[in-house]
């Protein structure tokens, strides 16, 4: 009955999100107010009933019910109630339920929030919503229907896959979709844009809020996904250069450059046609990654091809939407008008260039993911591009970026002065001088790269220090006058600071964890002493336990720091009975910023068990640059210009009265 | 971004990073000839996981492959026939990094392209920008808008008056 009940409200969703895909539109041809508001109605109307349908599938694996095909292959009755709930979406059909709610969650929002849009932006913006919701509901009921019965219901479910029996998987496909899905707003409007032939200031200061606020899930979700595996996988990775991994890293690529875009839009009513080219490319490279990781082309070109239904399917979603909005794009580009000269120097230009880099570093990572795929399809040979090929070609592209993230902010609108930023750069390049010598003489000698690239992160951070210094007047005012000026300080200028600063401590992190971790593999029997940067760890013993459901073997180690008792570390291996698998759980101990990190790995016959013990020196600040990067984001967000709302462009509203 | 850190630091670190698969019975005796076997193994795909190098891979093939590349690194090969040595086994599919090849000329070329191209676009469309931004702005206004410019301000400021 629940399954029944959810099964009907995805197809109520999918006749509303059809009313909705075209009745607006035409009520915008015919200046019809009511026809135009009714996107308002179905886009609530439609995130209630997904909503509705999410909750019964969400019911059905709570209470076990595994007369349903897709609570049977991925539950089991004794998995803990947390697991129950978040093993709904670790699978196809659960995760692209997920997906549809949050698209109509976001479809709901614009019609209940969008009051002060006009009207037939309104409309056209929830129509576009709705082709790509009808599209997906359309995806999900023909052929990834979670809601299917079994004939003969077994008595135990199959189990969900053990490596996503975990928190992480509470967090990180919700978070990802989020960001996701969030681009599709910056996807309709510009699309409505486009069918409109009009775009301002206005329409930009309404879409950077929507993509903000995407770009921070995205990264928050990018940055858990690690952290996840790096702790999961068991051997301390954190990233792979998977094309899954790739799915995600460009939709943020071409994110983070549509952010700074419509910033430049909404200041400066220049980047217009560069604004709605990256929100079409930053949602379509979002429905490309939902290609790669649902329609199975990646485990193999040939498992695609026997079992196509699934992969067509998005395909067509994907052929129909990006080459349907780069169409429009082609068509109608030319007809936006360029606003806001701007000289080359300038924060224009340097934001330009930002552009520049980092659409040609998600061209690069495009490329490398889907070449073997292309090359395989097309000749049959078969290649593999992996982690020796991105490092080689993605870094060389960030590194300029890396050294022009501090001149953008003191670069003034319009006609900037290069010298004039570089002499208020000239602390963060002796603070990257010095860390570079400070970074040399501590690795005495050693590779080169690694304090040069100290040296560039330090002069990220410090830049956007200086930058904060030099709007609040530090040490040219009297301190009282400073602190005036930084609390009046608007909080984009504080989240700018704070997002750059971000990228800076993550590379540290990165520098660091990649250069000078420390590493102990060999077997250790109990009462075993081993030795790694300066810690002493000691096996104390192996013990078994039963898990509700699982067998584990625990390892515990006694750490210590110069003969004093620090802490206790317990890896440990888990076996699922139900599917026969296994997963490490590896201890970390955190001290600082830098982490030890334990990993189990198979038991010999004479009583020992190898272990893997790192020693991962700042590795916390991979994910501690992420999440400064999304707090910048959300201080930006909570910027009071966004909080008091867009003032309404009096020439657009002017014709729509006119036209009324 | 940081991911592209990731990568700068990751060339980086290519020679100081970690064994992670590799077990203990597998290391050789020679500390530079271990660490060329594991900047080959870095380099080389574990041919029965997804994207994994047999430096990652605990797949007992990978395991093989380990073997084979200290085998031959001990029987005195340098990386190029190393390297040659498993492509004409294995095919390219083994390597991590594709080379650079008539079938890898697009996949090399593009970034680079793209990069050079849209820098001369964005260059070219900079430059016109300027011309245009000059003769927006040099020209003076002729008698007519002066006068316009003239007439409309004063309008302003009769309308301002209370």
């Amino acid at each position: 009955m629940i399954a029944e009940a959810g099964h009907y409200a995805l197809v109520l969703a999918l006749g509303l999100a059809l009313i909705q895909s075209f009745v607006p539109i035409l009520g915008a041809r015919w200046s019809d107010p009511a026809l135009m508001n009714v996107a308002r109605s179905t886009a609530l109307a439609q995130f209630l009933f997904v909503a509705g349908s999410f909750a019964a599938l969400v019911m059905l694996h709570v209470t076990s019910d595994f007369s349903v095909l897709n609570v049977y292959e991925n539950s089991h009755s004794l998995k803990p109630l947390i697991y129950k709930i978040t093993g709904v979406w670790g699978n196809h059909e659960g995760s692209m339920l997920l997906w549809v709610l949050i698209l109509a969650l976001f479809g709901g929002l614009v019609a209940a929030l969008g009051n002060n849009l006009p009207l037939s932006l309104r409309a056209h913006v929830l129509a576009v919503q709705a082709w790509i919701a009808g599209a997906f509901y359309l995806f999900i009921l023909t052929t990834s229907n979670p809601f299917l019965r079994i004939p003969n219901p077994p008595i135990e479910g199959r189990d969900l896959n053990p490596v996503l029996q975990d928190i992480g998987l509470a967090v990180h496909p919700p978070m990802l979709y989020l960001g996701y899905v969030g681009f599709s707003i910056a996807f309709s409007f510009a699309i409505a844009a486009l069918i409109e032939g009009r775009i301002d200031a206005a329409w930009a200061r309404w879409v950077r809020p929507w993509t903000l606020m995407a770009w921070i899930f995205l990264t928050l979700g990018i940055a858990m996904g690690s952290y996840w595996a790096y702790y999961e996988l068991g051997w301390g990775g954190w990233w792979f250069w998977d094309p899954v991994e790739n799915a995600s890293l460009m939709p943020w690529l071409a994110g983070t450059a549509l952010l700074h875009s419509a910033l430049v839009m909404e200041k400066r009513n220049a980047l217009k046609v560069w604004t709605i080219l990256l929100s079409i490319l930053t949602f379509s490279l979002s429905l490309l990654g939902t290609f790669l990781v649902r329609s199975g082309v990646l485990t193999s070109v040939h498992a695609f091809a026997s079992d196509p239904t699934r992969g067509v399917f998005i395909l067509l979603i994907l052929c129909v939407f990006i080459g349907g909005s780069l169409s429009l794009f082609a068509g109608r580009a030319s007809s936006l008008k360029q606003g806001g000269l701007f000289a080359p120097i300038s924060r224009e230009g340097a934001l330009v260039l930002n552009n520049l880099f980092l659409t040609t570093a998600c061209a690069t990572v495009f490329i490398g993911t889907l070449y073997p795929l292309a090359l395989e399809v097309l000749t049959g040979d078969k290649i593999s591009v992996g982690a020796p090929f991105f490092n080689l070609t993605f870094a060389p592209l960030f590194v300029p970026v890396m050294i022009a993230v501090p001149f953008g902010p003191m670069l003034a609108w319009k006609r900037g002065d290069l010298l004039g930023a570089a002499q208020r750069l000239l602390a963060a390049g002796i603070a990257a001088m010095i860390a570079i010598a400070i970074a040399w003489a501590w690795a005495r000698g050693g590779s080169a790269l690694a304090p040069l690239a100290i040296g560039l992160a330090i002069f990220v951070v410090v830049g956007a220090i200086v930058d904060l210094i030099e709007r609040i007047g530090l040490f040219r005012n009297p301190l009282a006058i400073s602190l005036r000026r930084a609390t009046g300080l608007p909080r984009s200028a504080w989240g700018t600071a704070f997002a750059h600063a971000g990228i800076g401590i993550a590379l540290i992190g990165i520098v660091c964890e990649t250069t000078w971790n420390s590493e102990y593999i060999g077997t250790m029997k109990p009462d075993e002493i081993t030795k790694l940067a300066g810690y002493e760890l000691k096996l104390d013993g192996l013990s078994q336990r039963q898990g509700p459901n699982y067998r584990e073997l625990l390892a515990a180690f006694t750490v210590s720091l110069d003969g004093k008792k620090l802490s206790t570390m317990t890896p440990s291996k888990r076996s699922f009975t139900t599917r026969g698998t296994s997963t490490t759980e590896a201890a970390l101990l955190t001290r600082g910023v830098s982490q030890l990190y334990i990993s189990l790995g198979d038991t010999s016959a004479d009583g020992g068990i190898t272990v893997r013990i790192y020693h991962k020196p700042l590795v916390l600040l991979i994910w501690f640059g992420p999440v400064l990067m999304a707090f910048g984001g959300v201080l930006s967000l909570s910027d009071r210009r966004l909080r008091v709302g867009a003032p309404k462009p009096a020439r657009a509203q002017g014709r729509l009265q006119a036209a009324e | 971004m940081r991911r592209s850190l990731a990568a700068a630091c990751f060339l980086v670190a290519l020679a100081l990073s970690p064994t992670r698969a590799v077990l203990p019975d597998e290391v050789m005796s020679d500390p530079g000839r271990e660490a060329r076997a594991r900047n080959l193994s870095r380099e080389l795909r574990c041919m029965v996981c997804q994207n994994q190098s047999i430096d990652d891979s605990e797949a007992p093939l990978a395991r093989d492959l380990r073997l084979l590349v200290r085998e031959r690194i001990a029987a005195g090969d340098s990386d190029a026939q190393v390297i040659d040595f498993l492509v004409s086994r294995y095919g390219e599919f083994v390597l991590l990094k594709p080379r650079f090849e008539r079938q890898t000329l697009l996949l090399w070329l593009v970034p680079p392209f793209l990069l050079v191209v849209g820098g001369m676009m964005l260059w070219v469309q900079a430059r016109r920008r300027a011309t245009m931004d000059a003769q927006a702005g040099n020209p003076p206004l002729s008698a007519d808008e002066e006068a316009r410019l003239a007439a409309l301000t004063a309008g302003d400021r009769t309308a301002d008056k209370p």
